[in-house]
């Protein structure tokens, strides 16, 4: 009953950056207003401006949560049963992280789409700091008015490219909606697999999460398709505020194929410091799973004040044979980042990849890593991390390879890799190696470097500058994660590093 | 071109210039050997700007003080180091370094950026003359390397950089001969009468691919003596030792 408190046993958090908080506009006023007065109509709400559930957590909340939802009975049941459980357990504390106590009943957890004040007329009224980071981070001025709500022509551009992409998918059968739409639409589907790979009892922020869950991702790709293209968050209907538990989950059945995005490289704000989001997904025989991931929540100022905890639950199962899932993240945001993307690899010959670069600076935390657990014959998993810290960040790579006994003849390669920045931060590395077998392999490699001063030189002998000739001596110590990164993202991916590290040499 | 005054480095309490003169015309080839120790490898570290020294005396560079700038604009007014021990860099590709570092001077000198097609044309050219295989390219900076492949990658750097000022330091260093001449025929073709260098140097043997104007020795930190090609072949039959007796006492002057 208690909390699992092994940290081998637990796998956790991270919220997948959704969209910002760019297009709640532009459902109008009207579903606002009727919002509040549902709100109202319930009595959790007082006051008809506020949009806001009072904070607290109950088993009232989580009704009101699925009810706001039109929720089928079976998943408020779902609910409820993930927080009576949640109820008994304690916030676990192995993890090599210090944060104060987080208070649960001084928590929001419903808030509607809310208004932000006016929006901004141009980008001109954009704060020039945030302008300053869009154009270092090359994200263009539709995109930037986008990101920051600006209310022109750019979200209905976003919305018809939107409309274009959901015609494409829908004529392969690829289902991509939020979670509450598959919840109405595709019912059967949701429960089938809900909860299959991450059990609401997993640990304590999932069952958190179960109970509390606000939307988030549905992908299904039926047998023998390979979706037509990339599933990015940023294309997502409905997406507007999936808020600070976010729930997704990733169905390819056998011989299909996806590739999803989350996140964006701009910086994402968010009033809310704790997210504990839940990501699922499920690959039948042969079926083919890639979840890229660039997050880069507010990561406190240069003090450490502020910044978003990422507490996220990632967890793939290789259900069947052949099958295959990958995860690469580029990590730069939060304040605490706790996040252990796994594979359970259940089907004969199936492969888990994880790739990982996590960049923590100033008073950034972050234990993370990933678990792989072998169990279907032949299986293989390749591990590549990758943490680079500076100023006075520590960060911990955290990682459990597991051979069942039933594993035989698989494989594990594990590099881990850690570059320090400065002398006032921290690398630490936690393996775990279980092996049941005598047929299994397991190999690890691990280093610790620091820049030298001889690179620096080197580079500032051939023209560059101090700040260019770090950002290219980072990118070559990820560049094998890098690689592993859609087009799309491993570009931006190159001028995030270089924005998140500014500033910590020298 | 350069300007040495009086030059003295410290580092960790050691004074290893002690007093230096030196000054190097627009086309003019100066060889600095001397012995271990002498203070070679810091007079290139020192005139590249790399940290770590108390400096004193002067130092300028076509008429502008070289001690107040930054190695990157030391590097953007055209002053390059062939280093004696050229540093890995993983996982950056050498081309992408290569064209990184070009644009880099270029755009510091207010020029516009290389085109990707005129630079690959060129680099290519430059690598078949040092006989350096293209895979290079795509391998990552020194990494892996051979020592002679190291060599020659400093070599194939200088070229494309076209500096004023070329230093190289001990670039003969651990090459067989056929890399020697390899390297040398580079070095050469880059004379120019623009273009000066510096070469540091324990063996006359580059010196026979690439005869400088004046050969200076080091001596504990300031040049002892100074002559043309021949003094290069005088040291290998005396030693630095017996120069040293032989003019314990007389200084300093370079050329002109």
């Amino acid at each position: 009953m208690s909390t699992v408190e092994s940290p081998t046993e637990i796998d956790t958090l991270e919220p997948p950056a959704s969209e910002t908080n760019a297009d709640s506009e532009g459902q109008g006023n009207e579903e606002i207003r009727e919002f509040i007065e549902r709100d109202y109509q319930y009595g959790f709400v007082s006051d008809l401006d506020q949009e806001i559930l009072p904070k607290g957590l109950n088993e009232d909340v989580v009704r009101f949560i699925s009810a706001k939802k039109d929720e089928p009975e079976w998943l408020l049941e779902w609910r409820l049963n993930a927080f009576r459980h949640f109820m008994t357990m304690t916030e676990p504390h192995w993890q090599n992280v210090s944060f104060p106590k987080i208070d649960y009943q001084d928590i929001s957890y419903w808030a509607g789409p809310k208004k932000k004040g006016p929006a901004p007329k141009s980008l001109d009224e954009i704060d020039p700091k945030t302008r300053e980071m869009f154009d270092k981070l090359g994200i263009s001025l539709a995109e930037q008015e986008r990101l920051s709500g600006v209310a022109v022509d750019a979200i209905v551009d976003s919305v018809s490219v939107a409309t274009t992409f959901k015609t494409k998918l829908a004529e392969a059968g690829v289902v991509f909606c939020s979670f509450s739409e598959a919840v109405r639409t595709h019912p059967e589907l949701v429960r089938q697999y809900l909860g299959t790979v991450v059990p609401p009892r997993d640990n304590f922020f999932a069952a958190l999460n179960s109970a509390v869950f606000s939307d988030g991702s549905f992908v299904f790709v039926p047998e023998g398709v390979r979706c037509p293209m990339e599933l990015s968050t940023y294309f997502r209907m409905n997406a507007a505020e999936t808020g600070q538990f976010e729930r997704t989950l990733i169905i390819a059945e056998k011989g299909a194929t996806v590739s999803y995005l989350e996140g964006c490289t701009a910086p994402m704000r968010d009033e809310n410091q704790l997210h504990a989001a839940v990501v699922e997904l499920i690959a039948l025989d042969d079926a083919n799973i890639k979840y890229s991931t660039v997050q880069n929540w507010y990561p406190g100022d240069e003090n450490g004040v502020g910044g978003i905890y990422n507490f996220v639950t990632k967890r793939g199962k290789c259900a069947g044979h052949r099958s295959k899932i990958s995860w690469t993240q580029v990590e730069t945001g939060s304040a605490i980042t706790w996040k252990y993307p796994s594979v359970v690899l259940q089907g004969d010959d199936s492969v888990g990849e994880f790739y990982s670069v996590a960049v923590t600076t100033h008073y950034q935390q972050a234990d993370t890593g990933t678990k792989m657990v072998h169990i279907g014959k032949n299986t293989s998993s390749t591990i590549v991390s990758k943490g680079i810290s500076a100023g006075k960040a520590q960060q911990t790579y955290r990682g459990q390879v597991k051979m069942m006994r039933s594993a035989t003849g698989s494989r594990n390669h594990t590099q881990c890799d850690s570059l320090l920045i400065g002398s006032d931060c921290g690398a630490h590395t936690f393996p775990y190696i279980e092996v049941k077998n005598d047929s299994s392999e397991v190999e690890h490699e691990a280093s610790t470097s620091k820049i030298s001063d001889d690179q620096l030189f080197y580079c500032r002998q051939r023209g560059m500058n101090e700040e260019d000739a770090t950002s290219m001596i980072v990118n070559g110590f990820c560049r094998d994660v890098f690689d592993e990164l859609p087009m799309e993202f491993a570009v931006e991916a190159q001028a995030l590093m270089r924005v998140s590290l500014e500033g910590s040499v020298g | 071109m350069l300007r040495i005054e009086d030059l003295r480095a410290t580092i960790d309490g050691r004074e290893i210039l002690q007093g230096l003169d030196l000054e190097i015309n627009a086309g003019e080839v100066h060889a600095i050997m001397g012995p271990n120790g002498a203070g070679k490898s810091t007079l290139s570290s020192v005139l590249t700007g790399r940290d770590g020294y108390d400096i004193s005396g002067k130092v300028t560079f076509e008429d502008e003080d070289l001690l107040e700038m930054a190695p990157e604009e030391r590097a953007a007014k055209g002053i390059f180091l062939a280093f004696q021990y050229p540093v890995e860099i993983p996982g950056v590709g050498n081309m992408y370094f290569l064209r990184t570092a070009v644009n880099a001077v270029r755009r510091e000198r207010g020029e516009p950026e290389v085109d990707a097609v005129t630079f690959l044309g060129s680099v290519k050219q430059h690598m078949a003359e040092l006989d350096m295989d293209p895979g290079m390219l795509s391998r990552s900076v020194n990494d892996g390397f051979s020592g002679g492949e190291k060599k020659r990658n400093e070599v194939l750097q200088m070229a494309m950089l076209q500096p004023k000022l070329a230093i190289l330091d001990e670039t003969d260093s651990g090459l067989d001969i056929d890399a020697l001449r390899l390297v040398a025929g580079g070095i050469q073709r880059l004379r120019s009468p623009e273009r000066s260098m510096l070469i540091i140097t324990h063996y006359p043997r580059l010196l026979e691919y690439v005869v400088p104007d004046y050969v200076h020795v080091l001596s504990q930190g300031r040049i002892i003596r100074t002559g043309d090609a021949s003094l290069a072949y005088e040291l290998e039959e005396e030693g630095y030792r017996g120069t040293e007796a032989s003019l314990s006492g007389t200084g300093g002057g370079a050329s002109k």
